[in-house]
């Protein structure tokens, strides 16, 4: 498998006569967690971190990590939890973490779903049952078909995911799916209509698709295309605006470096706000281009 | 309104009645509110969203007005009041903005004057006692009003914070329509009450409120129980909980939704008591649960 090496994301920079526009820090409701750090059995071309197999930037997280963490998150009274990575399923205590999240409160995984055997997929569904909270579960697939997606995604992504899927569908889970728009031909209609018939197909009656728009840094930059200058959040953008519709007023990302604004610039030094969450609860200024996409298309990785 | 027994700030009573969205569903109110006076509620209270989903949005208004139930406003009354585009519901699915698209034009049309004056008088959110605790009254949560707060979703850490912020002992919500109770120790609780317009997506036609009672007074004692799917009172640490089921002649509202040309999706909901729509934002436990 061949894919982008680590340091292929282009840090971003403001243009020096714009202003920078912040978001208000409102309410810690999400904490995710990127317990598979930024390793990834798959180096998909469209990655915003750049995961590989070989991308180490962020080690996976320890369970002593995590449940320090969920501790600290539970004093500041989070609503709901997320994992992502990576590959979550990559990492060896993934159950483990899983376990201690859903003794505190609901949690979504994020995966690429091709590690997820029948076994695991058992294994999850106890977990699930045992707990008084959902466990939601979204695969990552960009194309219906496989060839489409493979060639994002690389060879063989699409067959394991779908085995992914049926594995978790037998366990008694309704898996949603994640969907970026490589294409930006491709209308959000044709997109919930061909993935709603891949999901039905594979026993998913109950099909939730969300539509990504890509974020034009790491692997992306370099596959189609990084943002202009002026792809930034000015102060005006952001008058009148909800600042609740950004997940960076009301989410924080912890990973095995620290606790960063979003999944979406853990590569970025300058998004890394703090060693502890305490630390993280102010205002943050919305400095790069991926902050004028979730601006401009309402971009959430939670709902 | 039934006079408040204590001379508090906030009115008490040792129980009361919360009823969450109506939906237009006129046939369940009326006999909600029976059901609820059968019981010996003190006081009732409406929770929110008047109109929605159901027919001829006056009707349910009208009752509310005639009985002189007080209540909070939910965002379908909000943005009914204000003429918004859309209802505010916060789903995120295009089939489900499709589905309450269609029910939130209807409702604006056909809601007249009189009943847009009731709703624009309706509070943000109301406080009241219920025994020795502090009960917030609100719709979606303490801190927003279309806020989903699902019995799987919403962790007892997360309702300590907003006991905390918000400054009660207990706080009762709907929007979700489904109803749910989770006790926090040391007095502390959160209610939803669920809703009195549309099943619970359990498959029953029957709709449900929620009557609250402080713990040891003579209503929680008395509180009947054992009726078919009735939950049994929970939650004994300073408040007692009760999920009441109310049977209604759900055929008569299915008829009036059809003369309407409301969509047969929601006359199915009416008739089966499995939601059809608005199902995208369920969480997992809840999803399961249904049919769809």
């Amino acid at each position: 498998m061949t894919g982008p090496p680590a340091a292929r994301w282009t840090p971003m920079t403001t243009p020096a006569a714009a202003a920078t526009a912040s978001v208000p820090f409102l309410s810690l409701d999400t904490l995710w967690l990127q317990v598979g750090g930024t390793v990834c059995n798959l180096a998909c071309t469209h990655c915003f971190i750049s995961c590989s197999p070989t991308n180490h930037t962020h080690e996976m997280m320890g369970l002593g990590e995590v449940v320090a963490l969920l501790d600290e998150a539970e004093r500041l009274g989070v609503r709901d939890y997320g994992v992502t990575g990576g590959e979550p399923f990559l990492n060896r205590e993934i159950f483990e973490i899983l376990d201690a999240i859903l003794a505190r409160g609901p949690v979504l995984v994020l995966t690429n779903g091709m590690l997820v055997t029948p076994a695991k997929a058992a294994r999850l569904a106890r977990l699930a049952d045992e707990s008084e909270y959902s466990l939601d579960i979204r695969i990552s697939l960009d194309a219906p078909e496989e060839a489409a997606n493979d060639a994002i995604r690389g060879r063989g992504a699409f067959r394991k995911a779908i085995e992914g899927m049926r594995n978790l569908v037998g366990a008694g889970f309704q898996p949603g799916i994640a969907v970026t728009r490589v294409d930006e031909a491709t209308t959000n209609e044709e997109i919930l209509e061909s993935f709603g018939a891949l999901l039905r197909a594979n026993g998913v009656a109950r099909s939730r698709v969300k539509i990504f728009e890509p974020w034009r840094i790491g692997a992306e930059a370099a596959r189609a295309r990084g943002y202009a200058p002026d792809e930034r959040v000015t102060p005006e953008m952001m008058e009148g605006f909800p600042p609740e519709r950004l997940q960076c007023s009301t989410s924080r990302i912890a990973t095995a470096r620290g606790v960063w604004v979003c999944p979406i610039l853990v590569n970025e030094d300058r998004a890394r706000m703090g060693s502890t969450i305490a630390e993280t609860l102010t205002s943050f200024p919305l400095y790069s281009g991926a902050c004028w996409t979730c601006h401009r298309f309402g971009a959430s990785c939670r709902v | 309104m039934i006079a408040p027994v204590r001379e508090d700030s906030e009115p008490g009573f040792d129980r009361v009645a919360l009823l969450g969205g109506a939906y237009a569903n006129h046939v369940a109110l009326r006999a909600a509110l029976a059901e609820a006076r059968a019981r010996g509620a003190g006081a009732i209270y409406f929770l929110g969203d008047a109109g929605g989903f159901g027919p001829h949005p006056d009707r349910a208004v009208e009752i509310l007005a005639e009985e002189g139930i007080p209540g909070v406003a939910g965002n379908y009354d909000i943005a009914v009041v204000r003429g918004d585009p859309d209802c505010g519901c916060g789903y995120t699915d295009p089939r489900d903005n499709h589905y309450a698209q269609m029910s939130y034009d209807y409702t604006l049309r056909k809601t007249g004057p009189a009943a847009r004056a009731y709703l624009a008088d309706l509070a943000p959110s109301l406080r009241i006692r219920v025994g020795d605790r502090r009960v917030l009254l609100c719709h979606g949560s303490p801190r927003r009003v279309n806020e989903f707060l699902w019995e799987s979703t919403t962790p007892r850490a997360f309702v300590a914070r907003l006991l905390d912020e918000h400054d009660a002992d207990v706080f009762a919500c709907t929007h979700t329509g489904i109803h749910w109770h989770r006790a926090l120790g040391g007095g502390r609780h959160v209610v939803n009450v669920g809703a009195v317009g549309r099943p619970a997506n359990d498959g029953r036609a029957e709709v449900w409120f929620a009557m609250l009672s402080a713990a040891g007074s003579s209503g929680a004692a008395n509180a009947p129980s054992g009726a078919d799917g009735e939950r049994p009172p929970t939650g004994s640490d300073g408040l007692s909980v009760e999920f009441v089921p109310v049977a209604y002649d759900y055929k008569t509202l299915a008829r009036e939704m059809a003369e309407e040309s409301l969509p047969p999706e929601f006359i199915e909901t009416i008739l089966t008591g499995w939601w059809t729509t608005c199902l995208e934002i369920l969480p997992a436990k809840e999803r399961a649960r249904g049919r769809y």
